[in-house]
């Protein structure tokens, strides 16, 4: 049987692989989805030149992080087929449903109206054009709504029953399906996740500009101030929040997956009389299961996780060893994800006391702590993200249908071939695209309308994305500085 | 289900229906946009190519959905040859899925950079082209049939059962038929010399599609003996002669409507109804079976209950979709200008 395991394993890899990858595309567009359309209505609003010129900077970083989103997400909805035929034969009655209401209510949404949002403002006039601009930003969010319920049922299914015949699992009540016990805290989770990721990349960018503006002794301009403000209220604001919905998702977790608690405290072993210690650090080793250089903080995982220090708290020691998930990873990725949290939340607080000090511009040492913090989100959602999923494990469906049961009947040497391709040809296209968004990030917002005339009317792109070439680039920002 | 006395409705046989219909205007939309991509290669002048592609920059993501659909309503509605049909084209769906990733970044990446933009231009030619062959490619061994072990719902062909002569062959077939539907495209969307090239590598490749239509036809029938007996017995052998008469028909009006400084639009609609005509005779080869003489589509089918949640849902969501949809090719309607574009 070691070959068919290695084909699942490599079928493993491969999905983390490309699911991760994807994953940070939607983190970032549905966050910034939101924020072109709320620049956009204050253009319409105000009609200061400074929202459309940040609607028009970050437009285009959008087009590059949507289109590599696009095609990788493609892949995704094509590879319960090809690498977990078994698992989609089986579940498929089930979550095939709320995929094709993805499919339906959001790409379609997206896709239909991106076209419009990008090139269409002198077409069809600013009503239409900001309702695809909204089209748009409900897309993204109709979209985590239906793949989060999908995820959310594997991980507490509910509504169902099981065909004794085709062992498939069939659909019962599809209200429970869809709002299954994690899902809502799971939306809430990471739909606040994807604000967060935005706010940081788009504050860091803001920041980095006014650092640079600054060592050049010119006064920054209204867009980057304007951009550098928003993302940080969206960070004081939104950041206490997600701490506070990630607490509540933790306790449905205890409830309904408690193994994944378990790994994720470090709890080895079981404290029946309450007074579970709150692990900072420690080795997870799994061959004699303990926590090996511990260092916790007595009580507090126990309040916490029962709201009390008498609350007894179970251990992995409480299951049997085919059931535990790899503690070691969702050990640490849960650890990450939480201390990225918490810097957040520093940022967002030291922001609001410099907003205060009315030196929100003039923060050197604030400008560099979120110009660090830009790719905070990014990894924090991954982190989160392999906390959930790797914690679910040994199942694909929790509790019913084992990982190991789920692969396509595949040889191995077809998944490592594929899985090959795939590592190689994303780090080379999404290298090359997040190059050419890391580019555009490093010039800041055009200050006039003239400016930006002058590279728009470069060669024709007449889909009007501005045709920023790197010749005309380096004569914009020579005139510039 | 009984609606009222003495009517019933079919519930597989409408998602049948529906996906088909999801496949057959994924095939034509992306199919005009992936010719076009091919079509990159034999027209060089960085003007022109710009030109192209923003005859279709706004709408390919649209057009790409319903990819999504054909495979998300697969998998929905017929979970059975979803899980069957993908194991046994593993590795054509992949490589369709890996130019796919490379034809649809090139929209933007090759605006981002002067000189890397060969690279993606080429980028854009090969993921077009791949990804057109491995579509044909797993058509061609879905239309000879998968081997499935029904104990145990799974496909026991091996890794490279899909390659065949006759899957090769196909994936040719839909090369150069997309890229007859991109060059009528084009003939719609832009002017001057651009569009008479187009006309003249449009009839060319209409008639190098029509001899691929043929020879797949007279093909598929000795594939399986129950295409042979649908089409060369009674009533079939009718229905064939008549097929082959309009195709040839369809032919003729091509090469009419393309000749020098003719028609625009007509030549675009008539390659559309040739790939509508083509697609609704696999229908008839195929039909009831979803994986041919393996599975059909009451076999593979969902529950009644998922079958019933989603047409709620697409019945009330595919006509808004396609309204959009018209909308968006409303607001890009007319000729792609090349001096100045829209902004």
């Amino acid at each position: 049987m070691l070959g068919s395991f290695d084909a699942v394993l490599l079928a493993r890899l491969q999905f983390a692989f490309t699911v991760s990858f994807h994953f940070l595309f939607p983190a970032f567009t549905i966050g910034l989805a939101s924020y072109l359309a709320v620049l956009n209505g204050l253009w319409l609003y105000t009609k200061k030149q400074h929202y459309l010129d940040l609607f028009r900077y970050w437009i285009k970083i959008f087009a590059l992080a949507f289109a590599m989103g696009v095609v990788s997400g493609i892949v995704m909805s094509y590879q319960f087929g090809t690498n977990w035929s078994v698992f989609a034969d089986r579940a498929g009655p089930v979550i095939g449903a709320p995929m094709a209401y993805e499919v339906l209510s959001a790409f379609f949404l997206e896709a239909g109206f991106l076209g419009i949002m990008l090139f269409g403002r002198d077409r069809v006039g600013p009503t239409l054009h900001m309702v695809a601009c909204l089209a748009v930003a409900f897309g993204t969010f109709f979209s985590a709504f239906w793949i989060l319920s999908v995820n959310s049922w594997m991980q507490t299914p509910a509504g169902f029953s099981i065909d004794p015949d085709t062992n498939q699992f069939l659909p019962e009540d599809f209200w429970q399906i869809v709002f299954n016990p994690s899902f809502p805290y799971r939306l809430a989770h990471t739909v606040t996740a994807a604000y967060l990721t935005t706010a940081f990349i788009v504050g860091g960018v803001g920041a980095w500009h006014l650092l640079r503006y600054k060592r050049r002794g010119d006064q920054p301009s209204q867009a980057t101030k304007t951009m550098f403000s928003m993302a940080m209220w969206m960070a004081t604001i939104v950041a206490p929040v997600q701490i506070f919905l990630g607490d509540a998702h933790g306790l449905n977790t205890m409830e309904h997956q408690p193994q994944k608690v378990m790994a994720m405290e470090g709890h080895f072993e079981s404290h029946p009389e309450g007074w579970a210690p709150l692990y900072l650090f420690g080795i997870p080793n799994e061959e004699t299961q303990t926590l090996d250089y511990a260092v916790g903080i007595p009580g507090v995982s126990s309040l916490i996780l029962g709201h009390s220090f008498d609350a007894p708290i179970m251990g992995l020691d409480s299951i049997p060893d085919d059931e535990q998930p790899p503690v070691a990873i969702v050990f640490w990725s849960f650890r990450i994800m939480v201390a990225l949290g918490f810097a957040m939340l520093g940022v967002g607080m030291w922001s609001l006391l410099a907003r205060y000090r009315k030196r929100l511009y003039e923060a050197p040492w604030l400008h560099r702590a979120a110009v660090l913090m830009t790719p905070s989100g990014l990894v924090a959602v991954l982190a989160g993200w392999v906390t959930t999923e790797v914690g679910r494990q040994p199942y694909t469906v929790y509790g019913l249908l084992r990982t190991s049961d789920s692969a396509a009947p595949l040889e191995a040497a077809a998944v490592g071939a594929t899985l090959v391709a795939f590592i190689v040809i994303y780090t080379a296209v999404f290298g090359a695209g997040t190059y050419y968004i890391l580019r555009l990030m490093g010039h800041p917002p055009h200050t006039s309308e003239a400016r930006y005339k002058d590279v728009v009317d470069g060669p024709t792109r007449t889909a009007g994305i501005t045709p920023v070439t790197e010749e005309l680039m380096r004569r914009h920002t020579k005139e510039e500085e | 289900m009984p609606i009222a006395e003495g009517v019933s409705f079919d519930l597989t046989l409408a998602w049948a229906m529906l996906i088909a219909l999801a496949v057959l205007i994924y095939v034509i939309l992306d199919g005009f946009d992936l010719g076009l991509g091919m079509l990159f290669a034999v027209e060089k002048d960085r003007k022109n190519r710009d030109v192209m592609m923003n005859s279709v920059a706004p709408v390919w993501d649209g057009n790409e959905t319903w990819l999504i659909l054909g495979g998300g309503g697969l998998f929905a509605a017929f979970p059975l040859a979803y899980a069957t049909i993908l194991p046994a084209t593993y590795i054509p769906v992949i490589i369709m899925l890996l130019a796919l990733i490379f034809r649809g970044v090139a929209f933007e990446f090759r605006w981002r950079t002067e000189r890397w933009k060969p690279v993606w231009d080429a980028a854009f030619i090969g993921g077009s082209t791949l990804a057109a062959f491995a579509q044909g490619m797993i058509l061609g061994a879905l239309l000879q049939g998968l081997d499935i072990d029904k104990a145990t719902r799974s496909y026991v062909g091996g890794g490279w059962g899909w390659l065949t002569p006759f899957s090769l062959f196909v994936g040719l077939a839909v090369v150069f038929g997309y890229a007859l539907l991109g060059a009528t495209w084009l003939v719609m969307k832009t002017e001057g010399p651009l569009q008479e090239r187009m006309r003249k590598r449009a009839r060319l490749l209409s008639i190098i599609t029509v001899i691929f239509i043929g020879l797949v036809s007279i093909w598929t029938p000795f594939l399986q003996d129950g295409y042979f007996s649908r089409w060369f017995s009674g009533f079939g052998i009718g229905l064939a002669v008549l097929v082959a008469l309009v195709t040839l028909l369809m032919l003729a009006l091509l090469q009419l409507t393309l000749r020098s400084g003719g028609e625009e639009v007509w030549p675009f609609i008539i390659s559309l109804a040739l790939f509508a005509l083509c697609f609704v005779g696999m229908g008839v080869s195929m039909f009831p079976y979803i994986v041919p003489t393996e599975i059909t589509i009451y076999e593979a089918a969902a529950p009644r209950a998922s079958q019933l949640f989603m047409i709620v849902g697409a019945s009330v969501l595919i006509p808004i979709i396609l309204i959009y949809t018209g909308l968006a090719y409303w607001v890009f309607r007319g000729k792609v200008d090349p001096e100045k574009g829209y902004h």
